[in-house]
Formats: C-alpha cells, sequence, structure tokens
C-alpha cells in the first residue's frame, strides 16, 4: 500500500477508536450525572421523579428554618409563591443562605413528598438569583391564570 | 474631568486600532511598502492610549472617585489600597480594560521584535492583533465603558468590591489568565497571517512556537492560581469545580498544550500544516468562547456576573465574526496545502498525532459538558446541571491514557523508530512501575483506579529519566557536557511533563486519601479527627479594615504534640452586608489541616468543617513546574533572531 494511503489509514483508524471510546464515555455519564431542575410547583403535582438525583430550588420560606439543637440537621420551606417543598439537610448551609433568599437544592425527593437534600447552594453575592429559581418564579406566576388544573 | 479623558483615550486608541485592521492589509495587496510600515507605530499609539485609559482608572480607583459609576459598585474608601488596585479588574468593565490592556501589551512586544520577521509578515500579523482589539474596543465602548459618570448623585461611598475577590489570589490570577488567554492570539494572527500570505511552510510554526509557550505558560499558572485561591478561599476545599467558567479556561488550555506538540512537529518536519493552522483558530476561539461564557452570564457560575443580553449577544456577533471569517480563509488557503511527507506508524510524529487526537477529544468533551445544558434548555428539554461525576468519569480514563503515550514520545524518533526497539525500551519501565504502584496500593489499601494512576505516574517518571539517560550517555564526552548540550526545549519538555506526573499524584491523593467531617463544637471542647485532636480554645472578636469577624482559636495536637495553630474566621463585611467564611489551614507537603466555620448554632456552639487534605500541594507545584517547563523551552535559543536569515 503505499505510504501516505496507509498512513491515512492508521490515523482514521485511531481517531475513530478513540472518538468512539470517548463517546462511549460521554453517553455513560450524561445518563448518570445529569440533574434535572424542577420548581416547587411541578414536584407539588408530583411531576417530579422520587429516589432519583434532581435539583429544587426557589425562595426560602420567612420562619420556615428549623435546627435540631444537638445535631447539624436543619429543615425549611422553599416556595415560588404558589406551592411549597420542604427540604431537609444535614450539614452546614451557605454563607448566603437566609430566610427570603433564593437558594438551589441537589439531592432525592422522599416518597412522603419530602427534599432530601444533599448539598444546598446560595449564590456568593446577594442580589444575585440563581437563573434556575428567578426561571421558576417566573413560571409560576405566568402560569397562574392559564393553567388552573396544576392545583388538583 | 479625567476619567473623560480616559473614555475619550479609549476612542482614540479605537481608532488607532482600525488603522491597524484596514492599512497593512491594503499595503500587502496594493504591495506598498510605505503602507505596511505604518503597521509599527500604529500598535505603539494604539496600546499607548490603551494604557492611558488603564492609568486613569486605577487613578480613580486609588484616589476614590465615587461619581465614576464602576468605581462606586465596585470600591469603598475603607478598602486596602492594593484591593483597590486590583478592583479594577474586580468586575466586568474593567476586565475588559484589563483584556484589551494585555492584548495591547502582547501586541507591542510582535511589534518591538517584529524586524526579526519578514517584511510582509510582521505588519499582517499586527493588523490582524488590531482586528481583534478593535473588535474589543467596540464591545467596550457601546457597551461597556468603565468610565460612564454616576452625575449628579454621586454616592458618599462605594458599594465595596465583592469580598471572595478581596484577596491575593485574585490580585493576580485574572492578569496571568489574561495573559494567557490573550497570547494565544498571537499565535493565531500568526496562523491568519500565513493563510493570507500564503506561505504555510514550517516558518511561521518557528516564530509562533515561543509565543504559544510563553502564552501556554501563563495560562498554566493562571489556572493553578485560580484553583489555589478556590481551595482556601472558598471555604469548601475543593480544588476544582468543573464550574462553567473554570471549563472555559481548561478548554484553551488542552487546545493550547495540543497546539504546542503540532506545532513541534509542523516545525520540525512539516507535516500536519494545516491542522496546526486549525489548531491555533481552534485554541483563539476558545479563549474567545470563555470570554463570552464568563461575561454573557449563559451558564450558571460562582463567576457569572450581572447577566446582561446585550453585552451577551455583542460577544456572540464578535466571536461569529472572528471565527467564521478565519475558518472561511482556511477553507479558501488550506486546500493549496499538499500532503506533507509519509512517516513510519512507530516515529515521533505518529505519538505526537496521537497526543493530538487525545487532546482535542479531551476539549471536546468538557466543551460537550459545559454547553449541555445550554443545548437542553435551547431544545426545551428542561433545566439541567451537568455535575463534575460527569466530568471525572470522562475526563479521567482519557487524561491516563494521554499519559501512557506521553512517556512514549519522546523515547522514539522523527520519522521511524523500530518498534522492537520501543518495545525493548518499555518492557522494564511498565514492569517496574506497575509492580511498584501495586505495593504502595496494596500498603496503603488503595483502590483500583489508584494502582492504575500511579503505574503511570511511575512510567512516565521512569521513561523520561530513562531517555534523559540515553541521551546524554550517547557519545564520548562526559556525562555532564552532554546533559548542558541538550537544548532549553527539551528540558523544558521535560520539567512539564514531569510537572503533570506531580499534579497527577496530588490529584490521586486528594481524592483518594483525604478526610472531612462536619462537628458541632464549642469553646474549651476537643473533637478528635484522623488522628489528630482538634481543640477549640476560645472565639473572639475583630474588627478588620471593612468587615468584623468572629475569630475561633484552635489549637491541633497529634500525639500530645502542638501541630498547629489554626484560626478560621467568620467575616461580615459592612458595606455589602455579606457574610464571608475565612478559612484557616496549616501547609504541608503530605498533608494540608483545614478549618471552616460553618454557622453559629446557639450562643457557645458552632458547626465547623474539618478537613485533611492528602498531598493537596502537589497539583499546585506540578502547574509550577509545567509553567516552568513552558518558559524553558521559550527561551530556547533557536528562537532567537536567527529568522532573518532564512527568508530569502
Amino acid at each position: 500500500m503505499h505510504p501516505i494511503r496507509r498512513k491515512r489509514i492508521i490515523t482514521i483508524a485511531i481517531i475513530v477508536l478513540v472518538l468512539s471510546g470517548a463517546i462511549g464515555l460521554v453517553l455513560y455519564a450524561l445518563q448518570q450525572n445529569i440533574n434535572l431542575f424542577y420548581t416547587p410547583t411541578q414536584i407539588a403535582s408530583g411531576e417530579a421523579p422520587k429516589g432519583v438525583n434532581i435539583r429544587a430550588g426557589g425562595m426560602v420560606v420567612k420562619g420556615s428554618v428549623k435546627r435540631d439543637s444537638n445535631t447539624l440537621f436543619v429543615s425549611f420551606n422553599v416556595t415560588d409563591f404558589k406551592r411549597i417543598v420542604h427540604i431537609e439537610y444535614h450539614g452546614i448551609l451557605p454563607d448566603l443562605f437566609r430566610e427570603g433568599q433564593g437558594i438551589v437544592a441537589q439531592g432525592k425527593l422522599l416518597p412522603n413528598g419530602t427534599f432530601l437534600a444533599s448539598q444546598v447552594l446560595a449564590k456568593h453575592d446577594e442580589k444575585y438569583m440563581p437563573p434556575d429559581v428567578a426561571n421558576a418564579l417566573k413560571q409560576a406566576k405566568g402560569n397562574t391564570p392559564s393553567k388552573p388544573y396544576n392545583d388538583n | 474631568m479625567l476619567p473623560e479623558v480616559g473614555n475619550f483615550s479609549l476612542i482614540l486608541s479605537l481608532f488607532f486600532a482600525c488603522c491597524l485592521a484596514v492599512v497593512p492589509i491594503i499595503g500587502y495587496w496594493r504591495h506598498t511598502p510605505i503602507l505596511l510600515s505604518t503597521a509599527r507605530p500604529l500598535t505603539l499609539l494604539m496600546s499607548c492610549f490603551v494604557l492611558v485609559s488603564f492609568i486613569v482608572l486605577a487613578i480613580a480607583f486609588l484616589t476614590d472617585d465615587f461619581s465614576v459609576l464602576y468605581v462606586s459598585l465596585n470600591s469603598n474608601s475603607k478598602l486596602p489600597i492594593w484591593y483597590k488596585f486590583s478592583a479594577i479588574w474586580g468586575s466586568h468593565e474593567g476586565s475588559l480594560l484589563l483584556w484589551v490592556l494585555i492584548l495591547c501589551g502582547w501586541s507591542s512586544v510582535v511589534a518591538l521584535k517584529s524586524h526579526t520577521l519578514p517584511k510582509e509578515v510582521g505588519p499582517i500579523v499586527l493588523s490582524v492583533l488590531g482586528m481583534v482589539a478593535t473588535g474589543f474596543l467596540l464591545f467596550m465602548l457601546f457597551t461597556s465603558s468603565p468610565f460612564v459618570r454616576d452625575l449628579p448623585n454621586v454616592p458618599v461611598d462605594g458599594a465595596d468590591l465583592n469580598p471572595l475577590l478581596q484577596d491575593i489570589g485574585l490580585v493576580i490570577h485574572p492578569p496571568m489568565l489574561y495573559m494567557g488567554y490573550v497570547g494565544f492570539s498571537v499565535a493565531f494572527a500568526f496562523a491568519i497571517a500565513a493563510l493570507i500570505t500564503g506561505n504555510l511552510n514550517s516558518s511561521w510554526a518557528r516564530w509562533a512556537r515561543p509565543w504559544t509557550a510563553v502564552s501556554w505558560a501563563f495560562l498554566t499558572l493562571g489556572i493553578t492560581l485560580g484553583s489555589w485561591w478556590a481551595y482556601y478561599e472558598l471555604g469548601w476545599g475543593g480544588w476544582w469545580f468543573w464550574d462553567p467558567v473554570e471549563n472555559a479556561s481548561l478548554m484553551p488550555w488542552l487546545a493550547g498544550t495540543a497546539l504546542i506538540h503540532s506545532l513541534a512537529v509542523t516545525e520540525k518536519r512539516g507535516v500536519f500544516k494545516s491542522w496546526t493552522v486549525l489548531l491555533a483558530i481552534f485554541t483563539f476561539s476558545l479563549s474567545l468562547l470563555g470570554t463570552f461564557l464568563v461575561r454573557s452570564g449563559v451558564l450558571t457560575s460562582v463567576h457569572a456576573f450581572a447577566a446582561d443580553p446585550t453585552r451577551g449577544v455583542f460577544i456572540l456577533a464578535l466571536l461569529i465574526v472572528l471565527i467564521g471569517s478565519s475558518l472561511l480563509l482556511y477553507a479558501l488557503r488550506a486546500s493549496q496545502v499538499k500532503a506533507g511527507v509519509a512517516f513510519g506508524v512507530t516515529g515521533r510524529e505518529a505519538w505526537l498525532l496521537l497526543n493530538n487526537i487525545i487532546l482535542t477529544v479531551l476539549t471536546l468533551t468538557v466543551l460537550l459538558g459545559t454547553l449541555y445544558p445550554l443545548l437542553f434548555e435551547a431544545l426545551d428539554l428542561g433545566r439541567i446541571s451537568v455535575g463534575a461525576p460527569y466530568f471525572n468519569t470522562v475526563f479521567s480514563p482519557l487524561a491516563l491514557l494521554l499519559m501512557v503515550f506521553m512517556a512514549i514520545g519522546p523515547l522514539s524518533k522523527w520519522h521511524s523508530t523500530k518498534p522492537s526497539l520501543l518495545v525493548r525500551l518499555c518492557v522494564w519501565p511498565g514492569v517496574v512501575s506497575i509492580l511498584l504502584a501495586g505495593i504502595i496500593s496494596y500498603i496503603y489499601h488503595l483502590g483500583g483506579m489508584a494502582w492504575l494512576s500511579l503505574s503511570v505516574a511511575f512510567w512516565v517518571v521512569l521513561l523520561t529519566c530513562k531517555d534523559w539517560f540515553i541521551k546524554v550517555s550517547a557519545g564520548s564526552k562526559g556525562i555532564i557536557p552532554r546533559a548542558r548540550q541538550l537544548p532549553r526545549n527539551y528540558y523544558g519538555m521535560m520539567l512539564a511533563h514531569l510537572g503533570l506526573v506531580v499534579s497527577l499524584i496530588g490529584i490521586l491523593m486528594v481524592s483518594t486519601c483525604s478526610k472531612e467531617t462536619t462537628v458541632k463544637i464549642a469553646a474549651g471542647q476537643t473533637v478528635s479527627f484522623a488522628g489528630y485532636q482538634f481543640t477549640l480554645n476560645q472565639f473572639e472578636s475583630l474588627k478588620g479594615p471593612n468587615y468584623v469577624a468572629d475569630q475561633a482559636d484552635i489549637a491541633v495536637y497529634q500525639d500530645g504534640k502542638l501541630v498547629a495553630q489554626l484560626k478560621p474566621e467568620k467575616r461580615f463585611y459592612e458595606a455589602r452586608r455579606q457574610v464571608m467564611t475565612e478559612a484557616s489551614l496549616n501547609a504541608g507537603i503530605t498533608r494540608d489541616l483545614y478549618v471552616s466555620l460553618g454557622e453559629k448554632l446557639n450562643d457557645q456552639a458552632w458547626s465547623m468543617r474539618i478537613y485533611v487534605k492528602a498531598f493537596v500541594r502537589w497539583i499546585w507545584f506540578g502547574g509550577i513546574l509545567m509553567m516552568c517547563g513552558g518558559v524553558l523551552s521559550a527561551l530556547d535559543k533557536r528562537y532567537r533572531a536567527r529568522v532573518e536569515g532564512r527568508h530569502a
């Protein structure tokens, strides 16, 4: 075979090999590690899957934060001003976690509808609203008149 | 008055940048040497006026001129003076000015060195840099001028710099990162100049090589600093988060690494010519994409500044024009390049080709993971985030594969190497490293992945040393004269490769052997963790220049001996009414003790995070070694003023 053509075939074979390996890895990893975001309304209406890693977010309801006196257990409610989700968490909350502030939690939805968070994120800027939460609030506002069946 | 001077000076520099982008190209087209020769003075004029603007902004910050909106939003009269200076690049407008200033800096250095280039190449390179500068100056003047006044309602005091940015790491991290990002524009400009002049021979690769190596070194340092900063400042003890903005700096780094290697092949052997040009375009495009991702706020990130759609659209347009036109030029010109000479399957070219394939694939997987949430949302499938597990799963195996080949490449010779020779060279180091790594993993109860990574680490170290030994022991002269004769380029490569190994060991150890816990602790209590006793002596209230803080005083004992005194703080910044965790750590070669305060739970008790981070320093030490490698190889004698004679 001509050396240049031989070189090309080998090059292409290697590229295909590495690419297919990478694509396989990517597909495998994407299947496992995508975290969909659900609004409190979606969770309350049962749209969110249970027992799977998801993200939920909204504004922390004023007066809802309760701490355990002996452990680092904390629970609070978040809302999109339409529905409420109860979140439980064990650990240290971020510096900017405050009542009335937008937060995003990552974790699993338990069968009883409580959200067990493995991580709570509040952004490092007071004025900053997580885009997911901003969107959720916008949706909740926009949906109220047009989709009454959401409140079943 | 002064801020207006700054703005006016920015407009003047835009004028010169426009001239620079147009005049030398016309000169090349019409064969008019006088027009070509304008490139140098135009570059220097453009740079001078940008420098004036920057100095004006610096003065505004240092003199607390709160009538300037940008100053009042990002500074405060109580801010320490060095943070006042670094607040210049603390937010969007100023960091763009820094970007342009650094671009001008690089352009000026190219202009001052352009006498070593053939007479039409230098001006075209400068002209391309002028086009980039024009785009960014337009962007700055139309959407984000840092000199906008807030008259007549001048605030009494500024809103203060984001407390997260009030740190030495953030004083130097952005300039280093930008030096790297923008430095790739020089390699890009050389590539475009090569396309315009049609001289796609190996000489452009030789001119571009030192520039690329230096920018790569800066980018490496910038990323290293960023990681170090995130580690001690964010209070989570993490050193890499796969945050979109971190990815935005990692992608040009990966592409730039590929570019360095492919430039070497193009220069030495004259193959991969069109690929190298494409890679230079690709690398700079990724730098621009990084700027777009950071500045437009399309992605959720700790770095996201206020999302402003007009800015995003402007950068996107700039991105499309720059990338689109350079790819168009590439499509028109690259077809003229003839296929290069053939090379053997086991020659060094082949190994470097493999390096380029893997690095490109790595870049693409990071790109995919970063843009996937955008894609998902654009298709209306919902809002998602792609977390660290995705990147770890995809990145680690490919990176390890890359490192396996990284050790073989230098051993093989250009054109072709006998496979039997390579096998003979590699068998013993392979066996030794697998056994050694196995023993270590067994003793310290590490898992299979750790065994694999350690084997790769030993493999690279052994083969790199062996290669050096073969090179210095050949010939009749003694080892030391031979070792001194080896080019700096070679030592640069060695240093960079070993640096990567050091980082790999750090990453491996920190992810497998670190321990962490969250405790509730009150004054006088002691917590035992990972063989250390953490005793909380007392809490104190402190007052800093622009904050108040609660400080814990913690003594750490090991076997009854005091090993560290840690003082983590919880700060409250008054101007922004923002709380910040200031972690405290005790650094060591094999472990860091790291303590950060959580929340005040009741009158006496606080929640506290304790980490024992194994080998974490190695990650950044490796980064510094890599940077030194890059600088060393750029200082190679071959790049110095030898081009003039070759050009005819």
